[in-house]
């Protein structure tokens, strides 16, 4: 197999592949045109291909994402990259009170195709204003969906599967992940493989090649699947505990019909996430669980956070503040023993 | 090819070795930090001030103590203006002990004394009219100095706290370092109109300085700065100046001619050239010091972080 493509790739080919598919499509941002390419370099090429399509904008978070719920109103469609995702809480209002609630509050369904992209996450020693996972404070809108890239999952389905929706999504892209390269073909390393269930945007489902039942789940989003396939080698080798990974690529509204069948007879299911504990992604994944499998969950789905805490910029003091492999087999082991 | 002849060298009036030396120690400050980066020494992110160091070294003279200074991303400057606190600022940024903010907050998130900086653009100059009001009532002369880039001002919360200052009379002073880019973007592909039309339309008043010479600044600042404290007047002071290194680090797109002509009209060369002998001797010393700083802090252990 040829050495996989980083997933900064994945989605800057992503991003040129639906501009050149559909010329309805435009790209907001701060610093994203060429030769900058945005601060994350995600957008590099962009300007160069298709000229004013692509704009770089002022630094006006609530503004673009205002003019990219108007573009996508008219008849466009819009994607907005926010620097760095802790800056989507000056576009709240837009999300919130506008493109959201206006796909249903006019009495009949009002189309709005507009994704606003939020690198995301800790791990880069950043700080505390340029570092947060705030997917939690999107859950639970009427009219917007939230996603996350995942190493699993592929851009060029993704970005247009998020614009055929016709109402507004945010795509979190954990910014450790850029470095990383995209898992295909089913291999993930020596010991796990994966493959992708459900309807489009799919769940990849990571587990054990020998196809045998898993003592244990893990779901995570996309951000924390290395730390999560960490975990579960750790548990695997060193605590003989079997585990499976599943990672969504929609984390709202959330399905767990797909994940339903996948989960009988697991022992035990953990479900980990960045942001701080409290009204999180993780809870109302718990919560739909436990509705669905209170019969035969043998013991609470566990929801493993970051501590309550800001996120630190010095590393050795971030790492204790950001949730971590060593955290999440933890917590499997203390519902197993 | 850089066209030397074509740069213009700034005349400058006399400048004192304290301030010469503040201006020093924040360039080498900057630069080692570059280098640190490069190095790997450091990590995260930092936005060295190089070029802009004159703005708040000119400023720090007509603050008081009791005046408190808003600052952001590109901070170092405006805090080592004030505080000559090296080894404090850089154990914040590599996270060692003796760190202003227990390596918390990093280059970007300070709260020193009457200092505070943060990383969200523009979410200060609210914050700062709610400290001006109060400085207004419990310290009467005093007042709320917010540093702000022209970028800046695309955001929305820069005009309601402009709107809110004038209406109630806030002591704030908007230092704007205008340096005709943000991070990648041109002021020019991102701001309509002018900044003095834009405080025009709040009533507020705008001054606009583009010297690099210290005492010109002070001459033309102090009597504005008096007023702002008298009569509880909020102020926009514009300051053209030139950022000559990255908008953090190795991320500069602009063209090295550009980027190096903006060099040759610095301070930096106006007060080496206008006074070479003095500034040499201080440059030297203020590299040696820095040296020290970077080597005293690199070897302190990691700070730990003493939760409540
Ligand atoms: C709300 C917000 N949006 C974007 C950023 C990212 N960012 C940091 S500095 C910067 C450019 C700021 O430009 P300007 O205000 O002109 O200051 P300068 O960097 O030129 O000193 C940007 C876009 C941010 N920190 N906060």
């Amino acid at each position: 197999m040829s050495r996989a493509e980083r997933i900064s790739d994945n989605l800057n080919r992503a991003l040129h592949q639906v501009m050149e598919d559909d010329p309805s499509v435009h790209v907001l941002g701060e610093d994203i045109v060429d030769p900058y390419g945005g601060a994350f370099k995600i957008t590099k090429g962009l300007s160069t291909r298709y000229g004013s399509r692509v704009r770089s904008t002022p630094l006006s978070e609530g503004g673009i994402v205002g003019v990219g719920a108007g573009l996508a109103l008219a008849g466009d469609k819009a994607i907005v990259e926010i620097m760095f995702g802790d800056f989507a809480g000056l576009a709240f209002d837009q999300l919130l009170n506008f493109a959201s609630k206006s796909t249903m509050m006019y009495g009949r369904r009002v189309e709005i195709p507009l994704v606003v992209r939020c690198p995301t996450g800790g791990g880069r020693g950043y700080g505390p204003t340029h570092s947060q996972s705030l997917q939690k404070h999107f859950i639970g809108i009427p009219g917007l969906s939230v996603f996350e890239m995942s190493p699993f999952h592929d851009a060029r389905e993704l970005l247009p599967h998020l614009l055929s929706l016709g109402e507004p999504c945010l795509l979190f892209e954990d910014k450790v992940l850029y470095t990383r390269r995209t898992y295909r073909g089913g291999e993930v390393d020596d010991l796990f493989v994966f493959d992708l269930v459900g309807p489009p945007p799919y769940t990849a489902r990571v587990r054990l090649d020998d196809g045998s039942p898993p003592d244990c789940t893990l779901i995570a989003p996309g951000g924390v699947a290395h730390r999560a396939l960490s975990a579960m080698r750790a548990l695997l080798l060193e605590d003989e505990i079997t585990c499976q990974l599943l990672v969504p690529a929609r984390l709202y509204p959330f399905d767990p019909g797909p994940l339903l069948p996948l989960l009988g007879g697991t022992r035990h299911v953990c479900v980990a996430e960045e942001s701080t504990a409290g009204g999180t992604w993780g809870g109302e994944v718990a919560h739909h669980l436990h509705r669905h499998l209170w019969d035969s969950l043998p013991r609470p789905v566990s929801v493993v956070c970051s501590a309550p805490d800001v996120v630190p910029t010095a590393l050795h003091l971030e790492r204790d503040v950001l949730v971590q492999d060593t955290a999440i087999r933890q917590a499997v082991l203390e519902a197993l023993a | 090819m850089i066209d030397t002849a074509r740069a213009h060298r700034p005349p400058v009036a006399k400048i004192g070795d304290e301030d010469l030396e503040r201006l020093l120690l924040i360039r080498h400050f900057e630069l080692t930090l570059l280098k640190l980066f490069e190095q790997g020494a450091l990590n995260g992110t930092t936005h060295t001030c190089l070029g802009q160091e004159h703005i708040p070294v000119a400023l720090s003279a007509l603050l008081r103590e009791e005046d408190f200074v808003f600052s952001n991303h590109r901070g170092h400057g405006h805090f080592l203006a004030r505080y000559a606190d090296p080894h404090g600022l850089l154990a914040e940024i590599m996270g060692r002990e003796g760190a202003l903010c227990g390596g918390v907050g990093g280059s970007q998130h300070i709260y020193h004394e009457r200092f505070l900086s943060t990383g969200v653009q523009g979410e200060s100059l609210p914050v700062a009219v709610g400290v001006a009001l109060r400085l207004k009532r419990t310290t009467p002369g005093a007042l709320a100095c917010a540093y702000i880039g022209d970028g800046t001002f695309g955001e929305g919360a820069v005009y309601e706290a402009l709107n809110m200052a004038q209406l109630w009379r806030a002591p704030l002073l908007v230092v704007v370092e205008n340096n005709g880019i943000a991070q990648s973007t041109p002021t020019s592909a991102q701001m309509s109109g002018t900044i003095a039309a834009r405080a025009e339309a709040f009533g507020v008043r705008h001054h606009r300085i583009a010297t690099v010479d210290l005492a010109h600044i002070r001459d033309e600042m102090g009597p504005l700065v008096a007023a702002v404290r008298q009569t509880s007047a909020p102020l926009v002071a514009e300051f053209v100046t030139r950022r000559i290194g990255p908008h953090s680090k190795g991320d500069d797109a602009r063209p090295e001619q550009e980027r190096l002509q903006a060099e040759l009209n610095g301070w930096h060369r106006a007060y080496g050239e206008a006074f070479p002998e003095r500034f040499a001797r201080i440059d030297a010393r203020q590299r040696e010091l820095v040296a020290r700083v970077a080597a005293e802090v690199a070897a302190r252990p990691a700070v730990t972080r003493g939760r409540a």
